[in-house]
C-alpha cells in the first residue's frame, strides 16, 4: 500500500522540517502512530496500537536527512512491519509558506498482523493520510488540534459520522479525555 | 445549563445540557447575555442542511461576558470580564486564508474538513451550531458558549452601547454589508435585493450607505416589505408582480446596475409549476437547493452587472442560467461572510450613528421560548422580522 498526500502550510521550510525531523511529534497528529521514539544518531522505535488492544512496533532507521528539505526512513531488514516513508518540504510560490508532500508505503504482513495494520488505516487509507496532514498544518499553524463538540476526540477522531451531538461533554466524557492528557486540565 | 437544541426536522427544545469547558488552549467560555435567530439556522431546522445530530446546540449569533479563557489565550487581546460579540465563523487568523482576510473559508477550524472537502471540493471554517459539515461546534443559543480561538475573533465592546446596538455584528450585519460591498457600487448604481429578512434589509442599509442611487426590495411578505418602504427604499411583491418586468420599469428598461440575493437555497417562487418541479427535486434530493432568487436575480441584472450572493447554497442546483451570466458579462460573487473583517468598521458607524442595527428587531424572547421564536420567525407569523432570545 502506497499513500501520498499533500498540504501547504503557512510556516517557512526550515521551521516545518525542524518539528518533522523531532520524529517524537509524528504520533501527536499521526492518528495510526502511539509512539515514535528516537533510540540513536539515525534509528527511531516506532509503536502503533492496533484493534483488540494489540501493539504492532518496529525500528526504523533515517535513510535520507537533508535540512529543510527532505527526509526519509524504512524499518530495517527483519522488523514485523515493512514500511518506509518520504516527506519533501518545499517552498510553496509567492511566500506562501512550505508545501509537505509526503509518501508513506505500507507492505502488508501476512496474517493477522496484516489484517490489524488494515484495519488500523481503515475503509479509506488515503482520507486518513489527508487527515493526519490536516492536524499536522493545524499544529504547525495554531499550536494545537482543533477539537469541536462533535469531534472532541484529537487525532482519534477519524471514524467521523455519525458524531456525538455539537452540545458540551459530560463529566464522564471529559475524565475520558483527561486520562489520555488529550485536554485541558 | 439550558441549551437550545435540535431534535429532528422542523423541532427544536431547550433541554439541560452539561456546561461547556476549555477543551483547546485558546478556548474561551462566554455567558452568553443576548443571542438571535437567524434564516441560516432555517436551513437547519427542516434538515436541508446534512449532519445535524439529535441534540446540537444551534445558534451562531451571541454576545456575552468571558468568565472563563484558556492558558493560550493572548491576555492582551481577551480576558475573563471582558463583554464581546462573537462572529460566527472561527477562525485562526493564521492560516494563508485568515491571512487573506477570508475567514470563513479558514483552513485550520472545521475538524470535520474530511467531509466538507468531499460535498464542497475544499474545506470551509467551522461554524458555531451550524452542524457537523461545518465542524459540529455547540452554538450559542444557550446560557454558555465555548469559543475557540478566542483572542482571533471576538471584539469587545467598551463603550455603554447596549446588546441590542451590536449583537449583530456577530452575523446579519456584517453579511448584509458584504452584500452590498460585493456589489462594488458606483455614482448612479441601482441595487435590487431579493429577501428582506434582516440579511436583505442590512444588505439595503448598505447599499445606500455606499452610495446607491435607488434600492429595491423584493419579497411576498408585506410587513417585511412594508419595513424595507419605511426607510425609502423600492418594493416589488413577487407574488402578484412580475419581477423582471417590474425591475425594467423601475430601471427605464436597464435592469438593476447589482443584484444582492439574499435569500439562499430555500426560495419560494410565485410560478407554482417551477417551484413544484424544484420541491420535488430537492425531495427526492437530485437537487438539494431552490434557487428561484439566483436564477431571477442573474437573468435581471443588467449586462456587464454584479450578482452578489449571500443567501446561502448548500449543495447542487439546477437550471443555473449559465448562459445568461456567461453571454451578458456578469460577475457572480459570493461567500459566508468574513465577519471579522467587518466587526470594528461596522462598530464605528454603529457608534458615529450611521447605522441602526435595532431597527430589524421585533421580537425578544427568554431562551426558553425559543421554540415559539423558530415557529413566528419561519412562519412569517405576528409580523417577525427578527428575534432576540435572552438567556
Ligand atoms: N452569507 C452569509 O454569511 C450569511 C449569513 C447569514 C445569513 N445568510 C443567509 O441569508 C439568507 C437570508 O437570511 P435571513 O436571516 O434574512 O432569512 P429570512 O428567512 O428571514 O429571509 C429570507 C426572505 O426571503 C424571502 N423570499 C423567499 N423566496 C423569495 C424569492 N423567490 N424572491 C424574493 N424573496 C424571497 C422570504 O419571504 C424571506 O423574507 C438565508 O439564506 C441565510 O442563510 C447568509
Ligand atoms: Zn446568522
Ligand atoms: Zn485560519
Amino acid at each position: 500500500m502506497e499513500l501520498t498526500s499533500a498540504t501547504t502550510v503557512n510556516k517557512p521550510p526550515q521551521e516545518v522540517y525542524d518539528f518533522w525531523h523531532r520524529l517524537e511529534n509524528l504520533a501527536t497528529f499521526m492518528a495510526h502512530l502511539d509512539d515514535v521514539r528516537v533510540t540513536g544518531p539515525s534509528s527511531s522505535h516506532w509503536a502503533a496500537s492496533a484493534p483488540f488492544d494489540t501493539v504492532v512496533e518496529w525500528d526504523a532507521v533515517t535513510t535520507g536527512d537533508v535540512a529543510a528539505e527532505r527526509i526519509a526512513w524504512a524499518s530495517v531488514e527483519g522488523a514485523d512491519v515493512d514500511t518506509s516513508g518520504e516527506v519533501l518540504f518545499v517552498p510553496a510560490p509567492g511566500g506562501r509558506g512550505t508545501e509537505v508532500l509526503v509518501t508513506l508505503r505500507y507492505d502488508m504482513p501476512a496474517g493477522a498482523l496484516g489484517k490489524a495494520v488494515a484495519r488500523y488505516f481503515g475503509d479509506d487509507p488515503s482520507q486518513a493520510l489527508d487527515d493526519d496532514l490536516r492536524r499536522f498544518k493545524q499544529v504547525m499553524e495554531t499550536g494545537e488540534v482543533v477539537r469541536s463538540e462533535g469531534a472532541p476526540w484529537g487525532k482519534r477522531a477519524r471514524k467521523e459520522f455519525p458524531q456525538r451531538p455539537a452540545r458540551p461533554l459530560s463529566e464522564e466524557e471529559l475524565q475520558e479525555l483527561r486520562a489520555r492528557k488529550e485536554v485541558m486540565a | 445549563m439550558k441549551a437550545n437544541c435540535w431534535v429532528g426536522p422542523n423541532k427544536v427544545e431547550v433541554q439541560d445540557v452539561p456546561d461547556p469547558t476549555i477543551l483547546n488552549g485558546r478556548d474561551a467560555v462566554v455567558r452568553i447575555t443576548s443571542t438571535a435567530i437567524c434564516g441560516s439556522d432555517l436551513h437547519l431546522l427542516d434538515g436541508y442542511v446534512p449532519t445535524m445530530e439529535k441534540g446540537d446546540v444551534l445558534g451562531h449569533e451571541f454576545m456575552g461576558e468571558v468568565v472563563e479563557v484558556g492558558p493560550g489565550v493572548d491576555g492582551s487581546r481577551l480576558r475573563v470580564g471582558d463583554r464581546v460579540v462573537v462572529p460566527f465563523p472561527i477562525a485562526c487568523g493564521a492560516c494563508l486564508a485568515c491571512r487573506a482576510e477570508l475567514y470563513s473559508c479558514c483552513e485550520n477550524t472545521n475538524p470535520n474538513a474530511g467531509v466538507a472537502e468531499k460535498m464542497f471540493g475544499h474545506p470551509v471554517a467551522g461554524i458555531f451550531g451550524y452542524s457537523h459539515l461545518t465542524g459540529g461546534f455547540a452554538g450559542g443559543q444557550a446560557e454558555y458558549a465555548r469559543v475557540p480561538f478566542a483572542d482571533v475573533g471576538p471584539i469587545r465592546i467598551e463603550s455603554d452601547l447596549d446588546d441590542e446596538h451590536v449583537l449583530f455584528l456577530s452575523d446579519i450585519l456584517p453579511t448584509g454589508y458584504m452584500g452590498a460591498e460585493m456589489c462594488d457600487i458606483q455614482d448612479g448604481d441601482v441595487v435590487a435585493v431579493w429577501g428582506a429578512g434582516p440579511v436583505g434589509q442590512f444588505a439595503m442599509d448598505s447599499a445606500r450607505m455606499l452610495g446607491a442611487d435607488t434600492v429595491i426590495a423584493i419579497d411576498d411578505v408585506s410587513y417585511r416589505l412594508e419595513m424595507a418602504a419605511s426607510q425609502g427604499y423600492r418594493t416589488i411583491d413577487y407574488s402578484d408582480t412580475d419581477v423582471r418586468s417590474a425591475l425594467l420599469e423601475l430601471t427605464g428598461g436597464r435592469g438593476p446596475d447589482k443584484c444582492i440575493d439574499a435569500v439562499g437555497m430555500e426560495a419560494s417562487h410565485g410560478t407554482a409549476h417551477v417551484h413544484l418541479y424544484d420541491r420535488l427535486k430537492q425531495a427526492v434530493r437530485s437537487e438539494s437547493d431552490r434557487p428561484h432568487a439566483l436564477r431571477q436575480a442573474i437573468l435581471s441584472c443588467r449586462s456587464g452587472g454584479i450578482v452578489s450572493v449571500i443567501g446561502v447554497y448548500g449543495g447542487l442546483v439546477d437550471k443555473f442560467p449559465a448562459g445568461a451570466w456567461m453571454n451578458r458579462s456578469l460577475t457572480l460573487r459570493t461567500g459566508q461572510c468574513h465577519v471579522q473583517r467587518y466587526m470594528r468598521p461596522l462598530l464605528d458607524r454603529i457608534e458615529r450613528g450611521e447605522i441602526d442595527p435595532t431597527r430589524v428587531i421585533t421580537h425578544r424572547l427568554p431562551l426558553a421560548e425559543a421554540p415559539h421564536g423558530y415557529d413566528i420567525f419561519k412562519n412569517k407569523a405576528d409580523g417577525c422580522e427578527k428575534v432576540v432570545l435572552k438567556p
